[in-house]
């Protein structure tokens, strides 16, 4: 038998998701499908006032109520949670004291629905109001009641540093100039609400969770600090997720909530959140307000920038201080800046809690930096690509705030969309009321310091090889609909050289699973693709070895064909369910592990409190133009096309990168366009998906996609982020193309038509 | 109050006690075990419980399961052909129409109704037809792709 067989290529080519055929058949289960006929119903009491001293929250009458099972308030945990280990001041149900509208205060179990309302309604609360802030200015100004006592004058974190001769960059420039910027406060709006299942085994005191999670590993740690319990007593399995972007990374009180009350019931509990506790729940972007002032030789190179921005947090700390260091570590990253201060102010309001949205803490501070640069740009009769070009980093570099940049496609990316769209020919000469702008973005492929520092590396992969023949590729890493598990798949078939069909994915169940601390930072696809590669090598290794032995040749002489493993002086060779024989013998079921670590030079540097936030092994970058019509009378914009060029490194899988970018270009231009969250008195008055206008396929452009693949070092494959990168872009390069439109240039978010018709006919600013 | 509920769900009839006030979204999720339906907002907001209720689309969220009495309804589930994906699914699937897949079933179920009534949809038929259905993962651009992709292969 002569075995004809070659190396199956899988990376680089468009591969539809591992997981696509469950979603488009509705087999995919989510949190909210999982839930046995037994389960109970779980309901929340929330806060009714925004601001206050719990005086008494009387549960009597409800725990009376035929068909409640179990009532938990704050008495029932006095542990805290939160994402950062030096931060976590809320508690799962509210003790003590309220602080925004909407905190969750009691819980029932029930067994249905409408007894569970019942229950929740019998709950007696009594409170004393206290003053509450739904504005930074007002949170901070002088005699304010503080939200929490360690944090006075209600500043969640004061984030400051200056590098390099600032004073002397604005005096060497040719122009120097200042303008105020304010973006809304956005939500994540993830197409599936929160919903999450426990079920509690009180025979022997052990609880499984499914929570609609973007880090189960997160949900596992705060688990077991609130229920206090064992962490090896609590078993975590994530379930389908509908979309994240940065809502999940953080345990959320639901799913704390919904533990507790299994506990409590001892028994299994489903919370199905709606749409508008699912707002109330938040983490999202938080409202900034921004001055920035840059400095600018007529040559187009940025001499000094100055920024100084407030962010209003929300009532609990959450990721607060990674995103205001955010905002200003990677503000200054994109491009050759020598001389940069920052000053940043989280706050602490009665408003829900923010988080980390998708461009984590970018997005805004990009918005002004890049708006203002333009408008400088056009001041001075300077092209836009040109001062951009001006100031183009040179990899291998550390940025000025010491960020390891070692490959850098920026000047590629602005080549591609300045022909693509036809700047040179079309900016400026699209007739009235018509417009072309652009700007450019970036993003960390994964934060390099893990919030919780074990000592474990970043990232374990597992691959099972068992009888069957069958490869099984473990991991903790959470597919969320961003293609992770597809990814992963990839890496591990292209390594051995096998069809991606060979492999199956198991993502996330604590039981089964290595650990992962999840999918955040655009972390997934660098750090756990890195070690899926290392543990198919490792698998090759073996399975070499083992064709090697039984071929009896020298392992350096066997080629690993895929399908076929052969030494290279036979015709014919072993076939891989062969292979895999012999490499069980003696050994039995075979398992082999891949890590994955960042290395020290890419955690950011020591120069100030706060230098490692924005430290990565790789860095996407991105640049896009933007095409708009203005109508002069309704000043409604309408976004006619989008020219995006994204460098990811080696596009492992094109078709999910194309995906990628499309989404994040347009969830920027939803944050552009239309999307803010409003508030009542501390009552949310946008909590649903009408008054929150989240674009409809109606007003959705074209959005074309050039993958530019500048090849990192260190990446899987030489791959970089792909699913955050280019958003930020977008909102300057709106705002560019309303300037080029209309004349005035926006310089608040969102740009309703409302806040554009009040721009119009005050003249415009900076513009 | 209940009543009783006799429909043809996915082609097979069957009766049901069903509250009078149960919302249809409710009936096929909880009383037929059928999770492929989504609820992803508070009431007639994102779409992803459209189903065909005698061919049409419907927001089942906003439809009463007594409402449809002797009717036909048609669900995600109810779309493969012998085991195998649709052409309108495979075409979700193969040109990334889902990523996340929440808003899918119903953006699926809508674009049924549309290529059943217009076999070759132009873009801004898609557009029209689809616009209460909200993705957010997608940017639509791969789900107006797909559907096309659908009616291409459906094109006798």
């Amino acid at each position: 038998m002569n075995r004809v067989a070659a190396p199956v290529s899988s990376i680089g080519l468009s591969q539809p998701l591992v997981d696509g055929p469950e979603k488009v058949t509705g087999r995919a289960r989510y949190a909210a499908d999982l839930a046995s006929p037994q389960a109970l119903v779980g309901r929340l009491l929330r806060s009714p006032v925004s601001h206050a001293e719990i005086t008494a929250l009387d549960t009597s009458a409800a725990r009376r109520i035929p068909g409640v099972v179990a009532v938990i308030t704050g008495d029932d945990c006095d542990e805290t949670f939160g994402i950062l280990p030096i931060a976590q001041n809320e508690y799962p149900l509210a003790r003590g004291r309220v602080r925004y509208r909407g905190e969750p205060l009691a819980a029932v179990a029930a067994v249905d629905a409408e007894t569970a309302q019942r229950a929740i309604d019998a709950i007696e609360f009594a409170y004393d109001e206290l003053p509450a802030y739904y504005t930074a200015a007002d949170a901070r100004a002088d005699g304010a009641v503080e939200l929490h006592a360690e944090r006075p004058g209600n500043i969640d974190r004061h984030a400051e540093f200056e590098l390099g001769d600032v004073d002397g960059g604005f005096e060497a420039a040719d122009l120097v100039r200042e303008e105020t910027y304010h973006c809304a406060e956005i939500c994540q709006v993830q197409s599936e609400p929160h919903a999450v299942l426990a079920d509690y085994d009180a025979e022997r005191d052990r609880i499984t969770v499914s929570p609609s999670t973007q880090v189960p590993y997160y949900v596992h740690l705060m688990l077991a600090k609130t229920l206090k319990m064992e962490k090896s007593r609590i078993r975590v399995v994530k379930p389908y997720i509908g979309g994240g972007f940065g809502c999940r990374t953080e345990a959320l009180n639901v799913d704390l909530i919904c533990a507790l009350l299994a506990r409590a019931a001892k028994g299994a509990v489903r919370i199905v959140a709606s749409r508008e506790e699912t707002f109330i729940t938040h983490r999202g972007r938080p409202e900034t307000g921004l001055r920035l002032k840059i400095g600018l030789k007529q040559d187009g190179t940025i001499t000094a920038v100055e920024c100084h921005a407030v962010q209003r947090g929300g009532a609990y700390s959450g990721y607060g201080l990674v995103t205001i260091l955010y905002n200003g570590s990677l503000l200054y990253a994109l491009y050759d800046i020598e001389a940069i201060r920052y000053e940043g102010f989280r706050v602490l309001t009665n408003t829900p809690p923010c988080g980390a949205m998708r461009g984590h803490g970018t997005v805004n501070a990009r918005f002004a930096f890049e708006n203002l640069l333009d408008a400088m740009a056009a001041e001075m009769g300077l092209d836009a690509f040109a001062v951009r070009r001006a100031n183009m980093l040179k990899a291998p570099t550390f940025t000025t705030n010491d960020l390891m940049i070692n490959s850098y496609g920026l000047p590629q990316c602005l080549d591609w969309v300045e022909e693509a769209s036809g700047w040179k020919e079309r900016k400026g000469r699209l007739g009235p009321n018509r417009g072309l702008g652009m700007a450019c973005s970036h993003y960390i492929s994964g934060a390099s310091k893990p919030v919780n520092w074990t000592g474990e590396p970043h990232a374990t992969v597992h691959l099972k090889v068992d009888f069957d023949g069958s490869i099984t590729l473990l991991t903790g890493a959470a597919e969320i609909g961003q293609g992770s598990s597809t990814v992963l798949v990839q890496c591990v078939a292209e390594v051995l050289g096998l069809d991606m069909s060979r492999i199956r994915i198991i993502a996330a169940d604590s039981a089964l699973t290595p650990k992962d601390n999840g999918s955040y930072s655009s972390r997934v696809t660098y750090m756990v693709g890195n070690a899926a590669i290392q543990a198919a090598t490792e698998l090759k290794r073996v399975l070499v070895e083992a064709a090697a032995a039984k071929l009896d040749a020298r392992p350096e002489d066997v080629e690993c064909l895929g399908e076929v493993y052969r030494a290279a002086t036979q015709d014919e060779g072993l076939a891989f369910d062969e292979v895999v024989v012999a490499a069980l013998a003696e050994t039995g079921t075979l398992t082999v592990k891949g890590n994955y670590d960042t290395i020290p030079e890419s955690h950011g540097g020591k120069k100030y409190r706060g230098a490692a936030i924005g430290g990565s092994m790789a860095f996407s970058y991105a640049a896009q133009a933007v095409e708009v019509s203005v109508d002069p009378d309704t000043a409604q914009i309408t976004v006619e096309k989008v020219w995006v060029a994204h460098d990811c490194g080696k596009a492992l899988n094109p078709l999910a990168v194309e995906g990628q970018v499309q989404g994040s270009v347009w969830m920027g231009m939803g944050q552009a366009l239309s999307e803010e969250t409003h508030y009542h008195k501390g009552l949310g008055i946008t909590s649903n998906m009408l008054d929150y206008r989240v674009p409809t396929i109606v007003e959705s452009p074209p959005i074309e996609v050039k993958i530019i693949e500048s090849m990192d070092p260190h990446g899987p494959f030489g791959a970089k982020e792909a699913g955050e990168g280019s958003l930020s872009g977008f909102l300057p390069a709106l705002a560019s193309a309303v300037a080029d439109a209309i004349g005035v240039r926006p310089v608040e978010l969102p740009m309703t038509p409302d806040r554009l018709m009040r721009l119009m006919e005050k003249g415009g600013r900076s513009g | 109050m209940e009543s009783t509920l006799h429909l043809t769900l996915n082609g097979r009839r069957r009766g049901d006690l069903v509250p009078d006030n149960m919302l249809l979204v409710d009936y096929l999720r909880e009383v037929a075990a059928l999770t492929g339906t989504k609820i992803g907002c508070d009431g007639g907001e994102c779409g992803a419980c459209t189903v065909l209720v005698d061919g049409r689309p419907r927001h089942s969220c906003l439809t009463l399961a007594g409402a449809c009495q002797g009717r036909h309804v048609e669900t995600i589930e109810s779309l493969e052909e012998g085991g195998r994906m649709a052409a309108l699914q495979r075409g979700f699937h193969e040109k990334l129409g889902a990523q996340c897949g929440f808003c899918t079933p119903g953006m699926i179920m809508a674009a049924e109704g549309l290529l059943r009534a217009t076999p070759d949809p132009g873009t801004e038929d898609i557009r029209a037809s689809m616009a209460s259905n909200i993705c957010r993962c997608t940017g639509y651009i791969k789900i107006i792709e797909a559907v096309q992709a659908a009616a291409r292969e459906l094109a006798p």
